[in-house]
């Protein structure tokens, strides 16, 4: 009896590894053909496909990355990539965390309409408003520049949200202690709750940075000018581009998806953190 | 001394308020400038015939889009594609990603690993994964590698995106594989806030893990599982980006979807007025939703 349960359990276990194993390998097999392919002479990617060494990289060279640098510009795409990224960034946390402070912090009139509005426009699709949108920016004078991809989408009612959860548990002790010894409450605020308040910056962060590294709708209307095309926009024109060389597109594939790949083994914590508190918290 | 107490105290509030009004308004002027004003304009213009090829032609209509739009078997379709898409992928992403929570929820040596390899669609955009699929996804076995191994296998090939009954469904199967790992790590968080006794008790009792799943595990997920569902939901509606890169919303118009139409009205034939009344009734479509995802969370609570 005692046993066959001591075999059972090993079973279990066995079984539990192998499915793993099995479901793990399944699900990430389309990527190792990806970056396999990318690595291979054009001539061999759909050489041996039906033999499993199609997973393997034969005559593996950097050709293919090289063939997507030259065709794509790729300093270029990577420049108005991370600026676009860097300045929405920025301006991203310092806006929306203000906000967010004054909805945890302060008293105020207005304060519940002001959280209202942010609560109820968070369901609002950005897909429901292109068309206007696009219209202010033209008429702005903004298409194909910076400021049609970066200012409309500073404020993000789900950020603000995410700053004021957090503000709210910072304890009112500090502040008024901050306010006693003669700190004013936006001194308080830069100086004495920003520096503590490190985890929830990171965690807003790397769920914009992704976000907007994604991002492909918007770009793809505003950003027209083939100079000014983001990584994704480049990926996604050069899969269309003549001459087709499906080994240099997988290699554009993987270039895009390297610095993603950084940022998630830098900032893993935060990033699963921040997925898994909106689903607490919503 | 009180007194001056007091008037510190009153001197604070007041520039309490200040920093208020300093620190809510440029988010609130952003919000307003950037979504609110658009949102309006998406109504104001759908009551207008405005083509944005020539805007002093501009003429208010009322609700004449609208009719149309009724009468328009074309938004009636990219309407059912899109709910079609919605209904399928809804509920096999959200087991999926449950079923791989629950493979690496427990502690044990490589889980690590098998989360990440879990997650790692997720670390490629959907462009990326989008443009990989239609090379995997070629109809013919020489060089289509998933129809080459269903072609070792035996079967014969599928045509998978050049065939109108098999498009869409081919776009599910791929945008499951690549957004379980987000949802899965939701579902993972959810798990730990389970008490563990509770599976302990459990089993003392001599409960299966398949009754410990549907009277401990589901129950303890309720919140989770429908917040889940919700934002996969909406993501869902919003289907584009997909359909754009992978078969420009054919075959025979099979993958075109709400989104995909505003797009097509909008800026590629340029009427602006009608573009704005199919987003106008977009976004009622996905307000309804998520608010009747909130009665229904509210009732059941």
């Amino acid at each position: 009896m005692k046993k066959s349960m001591r075999f059972s359990n090993a079973f279990g276990k066995f079984m539990f590894y192998f499915g793993n194993i099995i479901i793990g390998i399944i699900f990430v097999s389309p990527l190792i053909w990806m970056i396999s392919a990318s690595l291979k002479p054009e001539a061999k990617i759909f050489a041996n496909m039906d033999s499993l060494t199609t997973f393997l990289p034969v005559q593996a060279s950097l050709s293919n990355y090289a063939e997507v640098f030259s065709r794509l510009n790729m300093p270029l795409v990577f420049k108005n990539t991370l600026l676009y990224i860097a300045l929405i960034l920025v301006l991203d946390l310092l806006v929306n965390s203000m906000c967010g402070y004054a909805l945890a912090k302060f008293e105020f009139k207005g304060k519940g309409a002001v959280l209202n509005l942010v609560i109820a426009l968070m369901v609002l699709p950005m897909e429901a408003i292109m068309l206007p949108l696009y219209i202010e920016m033209s008429q702005l004078g903004w298409v194909n520049t910076l400021a049609a991809l970066v200012i409309p989408f500073v404020a993000k009612c789900f950020s603000i949200y995410m700053f004021r959860q957090f503000f709210c548990d910072v304890p009112d002790d500090l502040i008024e202690a901050a306010a006693i010894d003669g700190c004013s409450p936006i001194r308080t605020f830069f100086q004495i709750v920003m520096p503590i308040s490190k985890t929830v910056y990171a965690t807003v962060f790397i769920l914009d940075f992704v976000a907007h590294w994604n991002d492909f709708m918007w770009p793809f209307l505003v950003m027209t000018g083939e100079d000014k095309r983001t990584i994704q926009l480049a990926v996604q024109s050069f899969f269309g581009t003549q001459p087709v060389h499906y080994s240099a597109i997988m290699a554009a594939l993987v270039v895009s998806a390297i610095p993603m790949i950084i940022m998630f083994i830098f900032m893993q914590k935060y990033y699963v953190e921040g997925i898994a508190s909106s689903g607490i918290k919503g | 001394m009180a007194k001056a107490e007091k008037k510190k105290l009153s001197g604070r509030k007041r520039d309490e308020r200040v920093a208020a009004y300093i620190f809510v308004a440029p988010a609130v002027i952003l919000l307003i400038a950037f979504l609110v004003v658009p949102m309006i304009y998406t109504v104001y213009f759908s009551g207008f015939k405005y083509q944005i090829m020539r805007p002093d032609a501009m003429k208010f209509i009322g609700l004449e889009n609208y009719q149309k739009l009724f009468s328009d078997k074309n938004f009636w379709l990219a309407l059912k594609n899109t709910v079609y898409f919605t209904v399928i992928v809804v509920p096999c992403q959200c087991v999926l990603a449950l079923a791989l929570a629950l493979l690496v929820s427990k502690k044990f040596r490589g889980v690590a690993v098998f989360r990440t390899m879990y997650f790692a669609p997720q670390l490629t955009s959907m462009v990326v994964i989008s443009v990989l699929w239609s090379v995997l996804y070629n109809a013919n076995p020489n060089t289509g590698l998933i129809n080459s191994i269903l072609v070792s296998l035996g079967m014969s090939p599928i045509k998978f995106l050049s065939d109108a009954s098999t498009a869409m469904n081919s776009i599910i199967f791929m945008s499951a594989w690549q957004g379980a790992g987000y949802q899965m790590m939701i579902f993972l968080a959810g798990l730990q806030g389970i008490p563990r006794d509770q599976y302990e008790a459990a089993s003392v009792d001599g409960a299966t893990k398949f009754k410990q799943f549907l009277y401990i595990t589901i129950p303890g997920l309720k919140g989770t599982i429908k917040y889940v569902i919700m934002i996969t939901m909406i993501q869902a509606m919003k289907l584009f980006t997909q359909p754009y890169i992978m078969t420009q919303g054919g075959p025979k118009n099979s993958t075109k979807t709400l989104v995909y139409y505003i797009y097509t009205q909008g800026f590629q034939k340029g009427n602006f007025g009608y573009a704005c009344s199919i987003a106008a009734v977009f976004f009622v479509i996905v307000v309804c939703m998520s608010m009747a995802m909130k009665k229904v969370t509210a009732a059941t609570d």
